[in-house]
């Protein structure tokens, strides 16, 4: 059945695609793949969620926030998973999961704001690229499967650019009736930016109809939610999600213990919401820099540098960690006191995307990270 | 916009219908000598000497019922699992957690009170936009209650002052001080953390968060030339400064809680080099010494400059106009008011095209304003910001909010206000004209396209809704 808001969104999807045609003209066959973008904002610490347990200077500098691993998932001789992460570590044994540490993006610096526009620009440099790479993957995918969508109320950086993005967020605020809608889209008719957010807005609404409803208070909750907005055939290719809470200063261990927990119960979300979808759908798990590897006086640690990242989903060549390991004795450390890193975060996410859309991984590189360009994307990443 | 429209807007909140001042530069500067630091609204509020209490005694009783309760045995037999709680002690959290939300709404509907209600709107507006630079997030227990009293004590009293005087009492503020963990922060070589350290007990020491935000955020921005050690360096000189009551320091003769206390056991002795510059070993003053240099740094002039120039000129903020007001920052060693002056003659914040997409926080008091509102329940108003996409004192960072059109022009932050304007249309009941209310809030400004859609709107409720998204309330 047509009702009003449908036929109303369906004019302005049209008007959309006209106008936001892509510029490269690609002739290629939609594409099933789905990608999501997890950041995690704040640093999150990536010693304290894959312990270098065999490493052996981990217990001692870790202290306290060594305790956990003794319960967690061996990974390999080298690491563990933190014991919250029950279900990703279900996806590393099923070898869905491939983590990587001592990592980092090409940002040096301590600032969260800085090193977060760089982790989403993908540039060298805060501020030098002016949109996201979310975004320009976007220009890499089939035309016809070029959808970015954020789930939250607004758009991320890392989504931000030429193509034109959704958001969506459940709110509890009451739905405002179709007639004012169709008003609204007729008063915003010559007013090129609130035109092009109302036409994306009601873009996203014909898809969630019922989504207002849903709990978005928690992580798990957020997991479906995005599972649902990415899973319909005519839904969204490319989805971000952003989590916050990292900046673990003091008190860390109970702190990440639940951040962690949240996490993944957001993974094992978007995994049953996307049921069959979950072999199709790549999930990458990222922050801006990791943290010292001492621990600081108040039970926390502080800004550092080399970090841990995730791939995770379906088709991921997974159950493995990849890491050229620096080790954590005083001479090895970066700066003397964080985790030395030695492989370009730049680089993982580049191979990953590739491989996980068929584009060949010098034209991802290029396109996501141009200050890497040269730098060779990480292979191997999805089965073949 | 008109000239008229602007000051209303761009420099003010939004007009009200009662609204019958004239509005141009004049009315802008002549509210500096009216502004009431703490109009009914905001001395009815919870005070942080109240919450503070209420959180010492909560704590204690917290720490009792710890102590008196024999360890379970799940912690012997499996240590990974965290303890379980007591049910004295999970009741005391949530009451205590109620209180403080109760506190921050009652604080939150203050502020929204105080902004529907004054008489000195641009002044109202520089108070948000401090209180958002110098930003504590409501996310721990701690923090909730007190985020407001910040705004209250430490920001409003000062917004018409110098901001060397600003700074010292933000840092100084048991707010800031418990939001950025420097109430726990240790010297290793002061007393108490040399006594700890002989026992071999638990690890304390030294936190750098307050120190690095102070550098980065609050003064001198972001790449400016300061190193970790200069990091590391304003930390030490902080340590002592903690909060009675609720920071480390020990000693039963704290005084009230929530104060700030200077906590002689627990400060690292000996000279800090910042900046090249040394600062004898001085107690509490040391730090203080140091703070005093760094409002008056020609980063720190650029650094608030500039932020200015970006939410009165646009998200790109005019390089001549950030020069300007950066010069008149230094020349008067931060005295505020006349960096207002400054910035009240700047050409570029008077173009007439709308520079600024209006945050959550804007859009939100302008539509209460509009309709005439002059108060608010306390869960309600609080419960909107966090459905517009901006919860009050909340950013979820020390950084505050952004303050450019991307952060708040998103498709579906769009949506929420359209919802929320219809139930405010409803509220008010067909008794508002739109489209005369129209020429009072935009004088001189309002386009065809609105009018148009106004004037054949089914309904005045309808109308007034359309008028509360219209492009001219979204932009200011």
């Amino acid at each position: 059945m047509l009702d009003r808001r449908h036929f109303i969104t369906s004019a302005m999807l049209g008007g959309v695609a006209g106008a936001f045609a892509p510029r490269m003209a690609f002739a290629r066959a939609a594409t099933a793949k789905r990608f999501v973008f997890i950041i995690q904002r704040g640093a999150a610490d990536g010693l304290g969620t894959i312990g270098a347990i065999g490493d052996p200077a981990f217990a001692g500098v870790r202290g306290d926030l060594a305790v956990d691993f003794a319960s967690g998932t061996r990974l390999d001789g080298l690491f563990a998973l933190h014991p919250a992460l029950a279900t990703t570590a279900g996806l590393y044994a099923r070898k869905e999961a491939v983590f990587a540490h001592a990592i980092a993006s090409p940002y040096r610096d301590r600032s969260h704001f800085d090193g977060q526009n760089v982790l989403e620009t993908g540039g060298a440099t805060a501020y030098q690229v002016k949109d996201g790479w979310l975004n320009r993957l976007l220009d890499l995918l089939p035309a016809d499967s070029a959808r970015g969508i954020a789930v939250a109320a607004t758009v991320p950086m890392a989504l931000r650019g030429r193509r034109e993005v959704a958001s969506y967020a459940p709110s509890n605020l009451p739905d405002a009736s179709d007639d004012l809608l169709q008003r609204v889209a007729m008063l915003y008719q010559g007013d090129a930016q609130l035109h092009g957010l109302w036409s994306e807005a009601m873009a996203t609404r014909s898809l969630t109809n019922d989504l207002a409803q849903a709990n978005g208070q928690n992580a798990a909750a957020t997991g479906t939610l995005a599972a649902r907005l990415i899973a319909p055939a005519n839904g969204a290719r490319i989805a971000m999600i952003e989590t916050g809470g990292w900046d673990t200063h003091a008190g860390q261990r109970g702190r990440l213990a639940a951040q962690l927990k949240g996490l993944d119960a957001m993974i094992g979300a978007l995994q049953t919401g996307l049921g069959p979808l979950w072999a199709e759908t790549m999930v990458l798990v990222a922050t801006e820099f990791g943290r010292t590897v001492a621990v600081n006086g108040t039970g926390g640690t502080d800004h550092g540098t080399g970090a841990s990242a995730m791939v995770l989903g379906g088709g991921v060549a997974g159950g493995r960690v990849i890491a050229d390991w620096p080790g954590l004795g005083a001479g090895a450390l970066y700066d003397g006191r964080d985790l030395r890193p030695t492989m370009a975060l730049d680089a993982f996410i580049g191979g990953a995307v590739a491989a996980h859309f068929g584009v060949e991984p010098g034209l991802a590189m290029a396109t996501l990270f141009p200050a890497s360009a040269r730098t060779l994307a990480i292979e191997g990443l999805v089965r073949t | 916009m008109t000239q008229a429209s602007i000051a209303l807007n761009r420099f003010g909140i939004g007009a009200r219908p009662d609204d019958v001042v004239g509005h141009g530069r004049d009315w802008l500067s002549a509210q500096m000598p009216a502004f009431a630091i703490r109009p009914p609204a905001i001395a009815a509020a919870p005070d942080s000497a109240r919450v503070a209490t209420d959180l010492a005694s909560y704590q204690q009783a917290q720490r009792a019922a710890r102590a008196a309760a024999p360890p379970p045995d799940a912690i012997r037999t499996a240590p990974a699992t965290p303890p379980v709680r007591s049910d004295a002690v999970r009741a005391a959290r949530q009451a205590m957690g109620k209180q403080a939300r109760e506190d921050y709404g009652a604080a939150v509907a203050a502020r929204a009170i105080a902004a529907l209600t004054t008489q000195t709107p641009f002044v109202e507006r520089l108070v948000h936009f401090w209180a958002n630079h110098f930003a504590v997030s409501a996310d721990r227990l701690t923090v909730v209650g007190l985020a407001g009293t910040l705004e209250f004590e430490a920001i409003r009293p000062h917004v018409l002052g110098r901001f060397g005087d600003m700074l010292a009492a933000v840092e100084r503020h048991p707010a800031m001080l418990l939001y950025l963990d420097q109430a726990v922060s240790v010297g290793p070589s002061s007393a108490l953390g040399m006594r700890v350290a002989a026992r071999g007990g638990r690890k304390v020491g030294l936190n750098e968060n307050l120190a690095r935000e102070i550098l980065e955020l609050h003064t001198l921005g972001v790449r400016t030339g300061y190193g970790q050690g200069d990091v590391t360096e304003l930390a030490r000189a902080m340590t002592g400064w903690t909060v009675a009551g609720l920071g480390r320091g020990g000693g039963r003769d704290q005084g009230p809680a929530g104060r700030f206390r200077f906590a002689a056991a627990v400060h690292e002795p000996g000279v800090r080099t910042v900046l090249g510059k040394r600062y004898a070993e001085d107690g509490e003053d040391q730090a203080r010494a140091v703070l005093r240099d760094l409002a008056v740094n020609p980063a720190t002039a650029t650094h608030v400059a500039t932020k200015l120039a970006r939410h009165f000129a646009g998200d790109v903020p005019p390089p001549a106009m950030v020069a300007r007001l950066r010069a008149v920052f230094l020349e008067t060693g931060g005295d505020l008011p006349s960096v207002y002056r400054a910035l009240i003659a700047s050409p570029e914040a008077w173009i007439e095209t709308p520079v600024k997409f209006k945050t959550p926080w804007e859009w939100s008091i302008a539509a209460m304003r509009a309709l005439g509102m002059t108060t608010v329940q306390p869960g309600a108003i609080a419960g909107l910001l966090t459905q517009l996409g901006q919860p009050v004192w909340k950013p979820g960072q020390p950084a505050g909010y952004d303050d450019i059109a991307a952060s708040w022009a998103g498709p579906d932050a769009v949506m929420r206000r359209v919802e929320a304007a219809e139930r405010f249309a409803s509220r008010a009941g067909g008794a508002i004209d739109a489209r005369r209310l129209a020429a009072t809030l935009f004088p001189g400004s309002v386009s065809a396209a609105t009018t148009e859609a106004l004037a054949r709107a089914e309904s005045p409720g309808q109308a007034l809704a359309l008028l509360l998204v219209a492009p001219e309330s979204m932009r200011r």
